[in-house]
């Protein structure tokens, strides 16, 4: 057992970290204030990840992708692409939530398509910049309710429906749209599809005003008879009714602890600007038991044990996902400690600085809006304590609504 | 080939498979029986009067035993074949017999002397003593004695602790203790009956800082003399081997106690939960100790010596925690209530959901401070941040996993009560243990 972070992702953290010093602290409010303005400087700034990429992933700063652990040699110890992913992602948000989701290039279609697509389709995505579209009107934690419907014709599928909620929807290349091919069968008939913006009949309906990560542009997208070709749905055509949802579920046992990643890195910018702050009030010594520090003191170790104890969840899931081993606990365990931690640290931070937190002097309002977002998407906190609570306990979802 | 460990824990598996407890019962050498004197301040009991423990009086360097070997830098959270031999058999014997027997230890304040035995013939102590002392260890795993402590606690935490002490205060001469006090002290614990001991931290007040202690030792001469009360000391009443934490001339220290020492004796102070260690005050008037008896060299560590102990008790509720997520969840799936398994309910679920989210979490904060003692690594920060966590998410288990039984759960009919008294020592408790 060795619970540190290898020497080998060193190099990946530092570039990331920079990246969020130098390059998203210093923009973090200008695009705070300008919501919906493009973020030039990404640009930039994609093309430096790119060049991390290709010089080697582990270098990559975030911009690797998630994906299916692939095992070099049997019973050997992985620490690969999810924990690098996760690792560059906390920097990055520690940077600014926004802009990562913002980043080009790495949607999570990316991670979606990194996931559940074949090695075609893989090659034919590649370098593509992939948004994804799940929510509806009508149905949000609730996936198996979507009604955008994928009729077969001839070798295209004819998508209609309509999708809000697209992260970086406007601004990506494709998105990765679920739809059912036939919603009398529930989730089994439920497909993803990669539409490529400029298809006829897919359109873009408005961008969202949000109460945080105002960086990341927030689309809804109509489809009305967009002609799909048969090539774009990822996994297979089949309606399993005994699989399932679980093609299109398992995207999330990568994505989860990546969500989770983003909440520790966006807590981990209060919880240190906030340490500043009270340096001539607290001794950071960690020999007093807790109850005999200070209110004050004794809350920033709460908080940071807090902090530490879902850093580590989340590593532990994309771990488990880097070597093949059955995550979906723990990536949703991971999601509701980080989101639900992440939420009160930045929101506790704001109240310890006072008036000085609460004002746009200072960055701890905008953390504690954006992180509010980190305990939604990606499954709520209440349903990922529905996913756990229906595997401890051996339940369906029928029997555990 | 010489026998290493793997073959030393099947020896000792094999062993408790085939022996016959109540045969070796007849040989184990009873303990002498308590002495019970009338004081002012009500029932004292004299400590059990120590073995002799000899010395050779030889001198030369002290047995310290390194980690296991990390080849790799990877995060892994894989155990050896080793380890979980270990487990496998900690954790058959928390179930068939830690469990059997909690309620009747709790009632007893006392980890029945059939148990014990039983827990020594898993080789535990064995594995706790350098080779070149008669033990089976060759390398000092703390986190092997951290799983050891969770997989017991799973039983009961009552009695893992009764039976961990002893295994502490090994642990404790194995990593501090001089060449002489190696030898004198540690060789018995490779015994066929090894002594009971126990460790000495806590003092009874409010607010106690295990750094700020009021138990004196003053240097005189070549001895120290001890003055001051120490609480919830386990088998305080049966120990013939003490580690006392007291304030030096020069900062906390520790001092060897060999039970029966003039001056040394424990009184009566019941506790809310974790009974069966049979916890009990340690009073010391003038205890006169040799100044060799001082724990360790200058390498002496106070701090990692007390966190040791801290992460002890944070392996301790982990397993108990999970005893109760392991209980809750059968019994929320069975009961129902208008018209179906409470289970069915969110308000029921996700109060099980929060249980399985923070029990991992203290599980990592407890393994990753763990790791890193291991290692030889700073853990002070990590050893804070974990009790820290640990004590206040083992309690809402603890509490939890009562509300969620309802007054079942607030009877002795079920085990939930006793994990909530237990649980509860998880903020109290400093020592004691020893990683």
């Amino acid at each position: 057992m060795n619970i540190e972070i290898p020497k080998k992702f060193k190099p990946l953290i530092n570039n990331a970290y920079q990246v969020a010093q130098s390059t998203l602290r210093p923009i973090s409010r200008k695009y705070d204030r300008g919501e919906h303005q493009y973020p030039k400087e990404l640009d930039m700034l994609a093309s430096v990840l790119d060049g991390f990429n290709e010089g080697d992933p582990a270098n990559s700063a975030g911009a690797a992708t998630t994906g299916k652990g692939t095992k070099e040699e049997e019973g050997a110890v992985k620490n690969g692409s999810n924990m690098g992913v996760c690792l560059g992602a906390m920097e990055m948000c520690y940077g600014d939530t926004g802009f990562l989701l913002a980043m080009p290039r790495q949607g999570l279609g990316n991670a979606a398509i990194a996931a559940v697509a074949n090695d075609e389709q893989l090659e034919r995505f590649k370098g593509k910049w992939a948004a994804m579209a799940i929510t509806e009107p009508s149905c949000g934690s609730d996936s198996a309710a979507i009604r955008t419907t994928a009729k077969k014709d001839g070798d295209h599928y004819i998508l209609n429906g309509e999708k809000i909620y697209v992260t970086s929807g406007q601004r990506a290349d494709c998105v990765v749209v679920w739809a059912s091919l036939d919603p009398k069968l529930g989730r089994a008939a439920i497909k993803s599809f990669v539409v490529d913006w400029g298809t006829p009949g897919m359109e873009l309906a408005r961008l969202e005003k949000k109460l945080g990560i105002r960086a990341s542009d927030t689309a809804a997208i109509n489809f009305n008879d967009c002609r799909v070709p048969a090539e774009n749905l990822l996994g297979s055509p089949e309606i399993d009714t005994k699989k399932g949802f679980a093609g299109v579920m398992e995207t999330f046992d990568n994505t989860r602890p990546l969500v989770a990643a983003m909440a520790i890195g966006c807590a981990k910018a209060s919880l240190e600007r906030i340490k500043e702050l009270l340096k001539d009030h607290i001794q950071y010594d960690y020999s007093k038991p807790v109850d005999n520090c200070s209110a004050v003191e004794a809350e920033i170790y709460k908080m940071e044990a807090d902090w530490e104890a879902a850093y580590w969840l989340a590593v532990k899931a994309a771990w488990m996902a880097d070597n093949k081993q059955a995550n979906t606990l723990q990536a949703s365990i991971s999601k509701a400690k980080a989101g639900r931690v992440g939420n009160a640290i930045t929101l506790r931070c704001v109240e310890l600085a006072g008036t000085l937190g609460y004002t746009e002097d200072e960055l701890l309002e905008k953390w504690a809006r954006d992180s509010k977002i980190l305990d939604i998407f990606e499954g709520t906190q209440q349903i990922q304590q529905l996913v756990i609570a229906r595997r401890v306990l051996g339940l369906s979802s029928k029997e555990l609504k | 080939m010489a026998k290493d460990a793997v073959g030393y824990a099947l020896t000792a598996l094999n062993r408790l498979a085939s022996s016959e407890m109540l045969d070796k019962m007849g040989m184990r050498k009873t303990v002498e029986r308590l002495a019970y004197t009338l004081t002012k301040s009500g029932f004292q009991v004299l400590t059990t009067t120590a073995r002799a423990f000899k010395s050779s009086g030889k001198g030369g360097k002290p047995e310290r035993l390194n980690a296991p070997g990390q080849t790799r830098d990877l995060f892994d959270l894989g155990i050896t074949d080793e380890q979980q031999m270990i487990r496998d058999s900690m954790q058959a014997f928390a179930r068939d017999v830690l469990r059997e027997q909690a309620e009747k230890a709790d009632a007893a304040q006392k980890t029945s002397d059939e148990v014990v035995a039983q827990a020594q013939e898993l080789g535990l102590n064995f594995f706790a003593v350098p080779e070149s002392l008669g033990g089976a260890a060759t390398e000092r795993s703390t986190v092997t004695s951290m799983l050891v402590a969770e997989d017991l606690a799973h039983g009961d935490m009552g009695q893992a602790v009764a039976i961990l002490a002893p295994m502490g205060v090994a642990n404790a001469l194995t990593q501090w203790g001089t060449f002489d006090q190696q030898e004198k002290y540690l060789s018995a614990f490779a015994e066929d009956t090894p002594p009971l001991a126990t460790i000495a931290v806590s003092e009874p007040r409010p607010l106690f800082d295990p750094l700020q202690l009021q138990t004196s030792a003053r240097n005189d001469g070549d001895s120290y003399v001890l003055n001051g009360t120490k609480s919830m000391v386990p088998l305080a009443g049966e120990a013939e081997l003490f580690l006392v934490a007291a304030q030096a001339e020069n900062g906390p220290a520790v001092f060897i106690v060999e039970g029966g020492t003039e001056g040394l004796t424990v009184g009566e102070d019941p506790s809310m939960g974790v009974r069966a260690s049979a916890q009990r005050p340690l009073i010391l008037d003038n205890v006169r100790v040799p100044a060799e008896n001082r724990l360790g060299e200058k390498d002496f560590d106070y701090r990692a010596f007390v966190d040791l102990g801290t992460l002890a008790w944070c392996a301790l509720a982990i397993g108990t925690s999970q005893a109760v997520l392991d209980y809750v969840g059968p019994y929320c799936n069975e009961r129902t209530a208008f018209g179906e398994p409470i289970s069915h309910r969110q308000a029921v679920a996700f109060m099980i959901a929060d249980m399985a989210i923070e029990l991992d979490a203290m599980r990592m904060l407890t393994y990753r401070a763990v790791c890193r003692a291991e290692q030889g690594k700073n853990f002070q920060r990590e050893a804070h941040l974990a009790r820290t966590l640990v004590k206040d998410k083992a309690m809402k288990i603890g509490t939890d996993g009562v509300q969620l039984l309802g007054g079942h759960g607030f009877t002795h009919e079920y085990p939930v009560e006793r994990w909530y008294r237990d649980l509860r020592a998880i903020g109290v408790a400093f020592g004691g243990l020893h990683l």
